[in-house]
């Protein structure tokens, strides 16, 4: 007879050099239970799905897998006990087939050979039953993201998985690609699959979620309680243990009538006559699906990608960037969505970071003003309260929240007047957004004119004075102030969606 | 005060290079004791002029790694240069001529290596791999294989360059060693030039968003590294009185390895001169001890190609350990 439970973790203990990461975890999930798995950056989600495909050994407790002890000691162990992960980054290798990553450390041999008829006709079988539309001799390295996302939990597929671990795979997910895999999820949970699901977004969370745990601190504040009937404040209460807004409170600020910067009829390959004006002290947010082409009207703007037509305006007057060195000189400054790609020097001090656009402001020749420097560092530190152990420290020991406040800090320091935020909370923990959320509220009271991407509705709406909703590289609408007070939230979500699926009044 | 003063500058010039720095005192200690030819004046003068030429190519080399990839053209880039000093004398030129023609072209070497890469987006390694069979190519053809002699050295002032001391202990392309130390650790710590190469090393992509100018810092890197090299050209040509297009072989891999050894990152951003100094150091005083060991020349070559195998596992370990 079966077990109750396909998944037991009881009382697991893991430290890390002498810290303790996890406190007598106990964990069950029955077989085709969507679970949330809930926690702040830290708190020991990675952890506890590490222990459970064996990347990490625990310290002491059991794993029970349907009622029998298991020792995982490397992944292929979970695989075998028909685990399967899909990580947040995405595992698959760009230079080989959709079928060969499928097989990739599975292959199906004949004799000494591979068996590559046999592997493609499985993994067709796969794709077709997700309901997905590719060829499966594609390369990986042509598919979109979500595309991508999609042949990993393929993948996980075939190998016959009886629980599904989902590290936040929504992370690169269109609002439709989301809706998309939702719906697979629920399929799964009918062909009594178990799935775990990581989120950071709340209400993807109470969508497709049955039961929820919570982490905080490596303990386990809530294990398996029904996630309906709990509102987002509720939860995030459980996460965080205090009582916070679910996201910016504050009134949004409304701008000033100075427009500072406008777009007039932008053209390239990516992008098709964006028009749209920005005034001093507002933040304008840019809302719309994955691949609408947002990200390439703020790298036209800032020099990056060529512009084929139209023109800029700064202060009423013309202005081209052709590279991100004329836009600095212009003061615009770009917060790129991938700080680690774009953004960091990871192997450098904060110091550096933080002043690597104003360097020449004390060097001089050869005349370095080590004092000069330290009080730029700790100015904006100060002002954005960055924690450091000091100016020295390396930014790749630095959480994503503190990361993204040095990125910030080297436009500021730069003395941007527009500053472009692409994602701006991508990957920084619940405690983190509202404190980046309130700087950007403060720097545009300052008088700083902002430009933010969001691909999170909810933030778009909290934080936003007006919203520009963009559909296949073209600006489709803009909300202004008075149309975001008028709706409530809801309302809006629906309104925005409309207009970024392509739809017009 | 001062002694506060001299101990933090010891830090810093030290700062990450301990395990290499400890290295080469027990290396020496050891020569000391175990040999009675070491720690003679002769032997030091001749040590330093055995480092001369691989400290030259390590300067290099370390801009380059900071900056994000290898040169691999220094060594043959070496054997022209010899080539070329002794024939201009040849021809008749003066010696400051030769010497400066000689530089000149090490420069325009170097820019090209510089601009091929900064512009066309090749791989650094085979822009240089490539060149590093041209030059060797063009040394053979200019002396059709064979040595170039110096015939007409007035004074002996071409020897003197690498071969005459200064109170017998000191040669005169030591001298050139420590200016070319001072200025470069000046560009690489104190401005804004230096500041942007590390930045191009760590990650050029934010480098890019930042408003730097990494093709050109490439380009201009890669022109110092060709300058480094025809210099420890035309001292090689001096110390042996030659030109020799078969010299430099594997030149680039040991000046590779200094850096490496003195703490310079494969794979760009971090490192620091003194600590290539450092590396420098060891290489050259572990051939040198070799040598007076009596250790056989290909052991030696064994026994170099581990260091160079040790030097990048120990910065890859470190590496991984950050992560």
């Amino acid at each position: 007879m079966a077990a109750e439970y396909i998944i037991e973790m009881k009382d697991i203990n893991k430290s890390f050099y002498g810290v303790k990461v996890l406190h007598d975890v106990n964990f069950k999930l029955r077989p085709g239970e969507i679970r949330g798995l809930l926690g702040e950056n830290g708190a020991g989600k990675s952890t506890m799905m590490r222990i459970l495909n064996g990347i990490y050994s625990k310290d002491s407790g059991k794993v029970l897998i349907n009622g029998e002890e298991k020792h995982f000691s490397l992944p292929k162990d979970a695989r075998d006990a028909k685990i399967a992960f899909v990580h947040q980054e995405i595992a698959l290798s760009s230079n080989l087939t959709i079928a060969q990553n499928m097989f990739l450390g599975l292959e199906k041999k004949k004799g000494m050979f591979l068996d590559d008829a046999a592997m493609r006709k499985a993994a067709i079988e796969s794709i077709e039953s997700l309901g997905l539309d590719l060829n499966v001799d594609t390369l990986v390295g042509t598919l979109s993201v979500a595309q991508q996302q999609m042949v990993e939990i393929a993948k996980a597929l075939t190998q016959d998985a009886r629980v599904l671990v989902l590290d936040e795979p929504t992370a690169a997910l269109s609002e439709k690609e989301v809706r998309f895999l939702f719906q697979q999820m629920r399929r799964l949970k009918g062909k009594n699959v178990a799935i775990i699901f990581i989120s950071h977004r709340l209400n993807e969370i109470e969508e497709i979620t049955d039961t929820l745990t919570v982490l905080r601190d490596g303990c386990i504040i809530v294990d398996g309680t029904p996630t309906q009937g709990l509102t987002s404040n509720e939860i995030i209460a459980m996460m965080v243990g205090r009582n916070v807004t679910q996201f910016f409170d504050g009134e949004k600020p409304k701008g000033t009538d100075e427009i500072v910067f406008e777009v007039n009829n932008l053209c390239n390959d990516r992008v098709k006559s964006v028009s749209f004006q920005l005034k001093r002290g507002e933040i304008l947010g840019f809302g719309g699906l994955v691949g609408a082409g947002r990200t390439e009207v703020m790298r036209a703007i800032f020099g990056l990608d060529p512009v084929e037509g139209g023109e800029m305006r700064l202060h009423g007057q013309r202005i081209v960037n052709k590279s991100p060195r004329q836009a600095i000189q212009n003061q615009f400054g770009f917060v790129s969505e991938d700080r680690k790609q774009n953004g960091l020097i990871l192997v450098h001090s904060i110091a550096r970071n933080l002043t690597m656009n104003v360097t020449s402001s004390f060097i001089k020749g050869i005349r370095y003003d080590k004092a000069k420097e330290k009080k730029i560092v700790d100015e904006y530190g100060a002002k954005l309260s960055i924690k450091m152990s000091g100016i020295d420290q390396l930014c790749q020991y630095l959480s994503g929240g503190n990361q993204q406040k040095v990125v910030i800090s080297k436009w500021l320091a730069s003395g941007s007047d527009v500053l472009i935020m692409d994602e701006p909370t991508r990957g920084v923990d619940v405690g983190a957004k509202s404190e980046i959320y309130r700087l950007m509220h403060q720097l545009a009271q300052e008088g700083i004119s902002i430009i933010m991407v969001s691909s999170e509705l909810p933030e778009l709406i909290n934080i936003s004075s007006r919203i520009a909703v963009m559909h296949e590289g073209e600006l489709n609408k803009i909300f202004e102030h008075e149309e975001l007070t008028q709706y409530d939230a809801d309302t809006l979500q629906k309104r925005i969606m409309f207009y970024a699926t392509g739809e017009r009044d | 005060m001062t002694v506060e003063k001299n101990k933090r500058m010891f830090k810093n010039i030290f700062q990450g290079v301990g395990g290499a720095f400890f290295a080469l005192i027990i290396i020496v200690a050891a020569l000391c004791i175990f040999t009675d030819t070491f720690a003679t004046r002769l032997n030091f003068v001749n040590l330093l002029k055995q480092i001369t030429c691989n400290c030259l190519l390590s300067f290099g080399l370390t801009c380059c790694l900071i900056t994000g990839f290898p040169d691999l053209s220094v060594g043959s880039h070496v054997a022209l240069a010899t080539v070329e000093v002794c024939m201009f004398q040849n021809m008749g030129l003066s010696l400051e001529l030769s010497i400066l023609l000689t530089l000149v072209i090490g420069v325009v070497i170097g820019a090209t290596n510089g601009f091929i890469f900064s512009r066309t987006g090749m791989p650094a390694y085979i822009v240089t791999l490539g060149m590093q069979n041209v030059l060797r190519g063009i040394a053979y053809v200019l002396t059709n294989g064979g040595a170039v002699i110096v015939a007409n050295d007035v004074g002996m002032r071409f020897f003197n360059l690498s071969n005459a001391t200064i109170g017998n202990w000191i040669p005169y392309s030591t001298l050139i060693l420590v200016v070319s130390f001072v200025v470069i650790n000046t560009m690489l710590k104190r401005t804004v030039f230096g500041r942007h190469m590390y930045a191009v090393g760590g990650n050029s992509s934010t480098a890019v968003y930042s408003g730097i100018d990494v093709k050109n810092i490439r380009l201009i890197v890669y022109t110092i590294s060709g300058l480094l090299a025809a210099m420890a050209g035309v001292l090689t040509a001096s110390r042996v009185y030659s030109g020799q297009p078969t010299t430099g072989v594997g030149f680039e891999g040991e000046a590779i390895a200094s850096a490496v050894l003195g703490g310079v990152s494969f794979t760009g951003g971090i490192g620091t001169l003194s600590g290539s100094l450092i590396g420098i150091l060891i290489m050259g005083v572990m051939s040198n001890g070799m040598n007076l060991l009596q250790i056989n020349y290909y052991w030696q070559l064994v026994v170099k190609g581990v260091i160079i195998l040790v030097a990048v596992y120990f910065d890859q370990v470190k590496r991984s350990k950050v992560k």
